[in-house]
């Protein structure tokens, strides 16, 4: 085929898509996130990092804003005006969260730093009092750092033992590798619902159900989930569910942890302090009720309140309507970029979101970082907080371009020309 | 703004394709590991070291272009020359890619000046000196790797 009839083709592709998703206008998306419409080194900024954190839409930025300019007090505590104004919307965004992910109960929802933060949570509370010597916490070989290093330490602290459920070569997890590793000794399962490397989804609700079936409670690492596809708790019944505000267009220092009420009730708090307490003396301290019981001291209390805006921005754009943006440029960037000779994709499950991981024939994926970046193209390169990933596949490192609601073609398409100066430059 | 091109010059460029003295060293009797976990860069330097004279220097590993050409033309620069010339020539290395190099004075560092380009991209200093420090471990007979992270 010609380059003009490429061209073409790649072209009325673009229309076709355009098409196929009418309720989701890109540009009308881009334009609520004024990061966007700036220059980068000269070029305009195509932003293809959106695992790492996403942007910011008006909405977000202005609710922060407004907070301090107009709402700011410390919560649950005073009886003036601006004090239970800000818990009101403190709560407010919290039974947004609650909706967002299907809980039964806003006292489900536990507001945490982030998804590293919930993890650990978990691992020193639930874990500390549910994991003894000779037992078994059960991840998938394709966890980011956050869901691995907080069960390690877990592990060596009580002479127990993480089990890693293998993933074949197209980064998706052997679901009878994973039946087999659950056990009577198995007290926890940890795994991820999309992989930030790969961008495998992982088929959660059968292995919920394999776990539940040996009364195994399920965590789920939902970094990567959420900005992509509608997430219910309830119908995944899974037992805890993290995820971060900063990769939801909310800001950075505010994340959620989902538990069920009833194992949240029965776990130790997490850190001593201010508000997790209803009674103290120096001989004894009641602790507070769900979910302040783990929300030690004053909270970040206008990332809160943004985390509630930016849910309700994601969720005002249409989950599904979402979901099939993110399948679309997926589909498109895959069939672009693996056209590109000497590249080859890492992490090729049939089941994806919003990662295209690649490597470059004799090209270190820092190259192709350095040369994209002076085309204004943001991604990241390097192992991507999954080192055993990197392992599994024996590499390095790799390229990832990565998706958001505000990408369009147009960026897959720069990516594509980036990566041929990429090749220019190293011929 | 800065430019591709001041960063991979065609030295660098032809040095990361086909590095020169990139082997094991049969005779080694220092040697030491450099490894930058986040880029993913990993390099093992091997010295021949009689009395403070350095009579041979490998290296072996991979890495990004930077890191793998810094690599080579280290090998090249520092055959034959001693212990002294070796921490002196790093010395200027460094101030060079991170841009505090004097004006005039580079004659000693010769073919090294390729990389003054780095200093123009400073998350890449890290790749340009990792092989540097590694050298210097070995030198210093470390035994634990080193990273430039």
């Amino acid at each position: 085929m010609t380059t003009a009839a490429k061209k073409l083709e790649s072209e009325s592709r673009t229309v076709e898509l355009r098409h196929a998703n009418r309720r989701f206008d890109v540009e009308r998306v881009r334009r609520d996130f004024p990061i966007l419409a700036q220059k980068i080194r000269g070029k305009a900024l195509v932003y293809l990092d959106s695992a790492a954190t996403s942007q910011k839409p008006q909405v977000v930025i202005d609710t922060i804003t407004r907070y301090y300019e107009q709402g700011n007090a410390n919560i649950h505590r005073g009886v003036h005006y601006l004090s239970e104004h800000a818990t009101k919307e403190h709560e407010a965004a919290r039974q947004t969260a609650q909706a967002f992910l299907n809980a039964a109960r806003a006292e489900e929802i536990v507001y945490v730093r982030g998804t590293t933060e919930a993890i650990n949570l978990v691992a020193q509370t639930y874990g500390r009092t549910h994991v003894g010597a000779g037992d078994e916490v059960l991840i998938s070989g394709m966890e980011h750092h956050s869901n691995i290093v907080p069960w390690q330490i877990l592990c060596e602290e009580k002479h127990a033992k993480l089990r890693v459920a293998p993933i074949n070569d197209s980064g998706e997890l052997l679901l009878e590798e994973f039946a087999k590793l659950l056990g009577p000794r198995t007290k926890l399962v940890a795994v991820t619902h999309v992989s930030n490397a790969l961008g495998t989804i992982v088929p959660l609700k059968p292995m919920i159900e394999m776990a539940h079936r040996l009364n195994i409670p399920v965590l789920v690492d939902g970094a990567q989930a959420v900005p992509h596809m509608k997430v219910d708790v309830q119908a995944l019944d899974c037992d805890f569910y993290a995820f971060s505000g900063h990769k939801v267009y909310g800001p950075t220092g505010i994340g959620v942890l989902y538990g069920k009420s009833a194992l949240l009730d029965a776990m130790p708090p997490y850190q001593g302090g201010g508000d997790m307490i209803s009674s103290v003396t120096f001989e004894k301290t009641i602790y507070n009720k769900l979910p302040y019981k783990f929300e030690a001291g004053t909270p970040d209390i206008a990332g809160a309140i943004a985390l509630g805006a930016a849910i309700q921005y994601l969720s005002g754009l249409g989950m599904e309507n979402v979901a099939a943006h993110g399948q679309e440029l997926l589909a498109y960037g895959t069939e672009a970029v693996s056209a590109i000779p000497g590249v080859r994709l890492v992490g090729t499950a049939k089941q994806k979101t919003g990662v295209l991981s690649f490597v470059m024939e004799g090209v270190h994926p820092h190259d192709i970082g350095t040369v994209l970046d002076q085309e204004g193209i943001a991604i990241r390169t390097g192992h991507h907080c999954s080192q055993p990933v990197m392992q599994r596949f024996d590499i390095p490192a790799t390229a990832r371009a990565s998706f958001a609601v505000y990408n369009s073609t147009e960026d897959v398409d720069a990516l594509v020309r980036g990566i041929e100066k990429v090749r220019e430059v190293f011929a | 703004m800065s430019d591709l091109r001041d960063l991979y010059q065609d030295v660098i460029l032809e040095h990361s394709k086909a590095p020169r003295n990139c082997r094991e060293l049969a005779t080694a009797n220092h040697k030491a590991e450099g490894y930058n976990p986040l880029c993913g860069d990993r390099f093992t330097v091997y010295l021949d070291l009689e009395g403070d004279c350095i009579r041979d220097i490998t290296f072996q590993g991979s890495g990004c272009a930077i890191s793998k050409a810094s690599a080579s033309m280290m090998t090249q620069s520092l055959k034959g020359k001693t212990r002294a010339d070796a921490e002196r020539l790093f010395e200027r290395f460094h101030r060079l890619v991170t841009g505090q190099a004097e004006n005039g004075n580079q004659t000693e560092l010769g073919k090294l000046t390729v990389f003054s380009g780095v200093s123009e991209f400073p998350v890449r200093v890290k790749c340009a000196t990792l092989a540097w420090h590694t050298l210097h471990a070995a030198l210093a007979g470390k035994q634990e790797a080193v990273s430039t992270e």
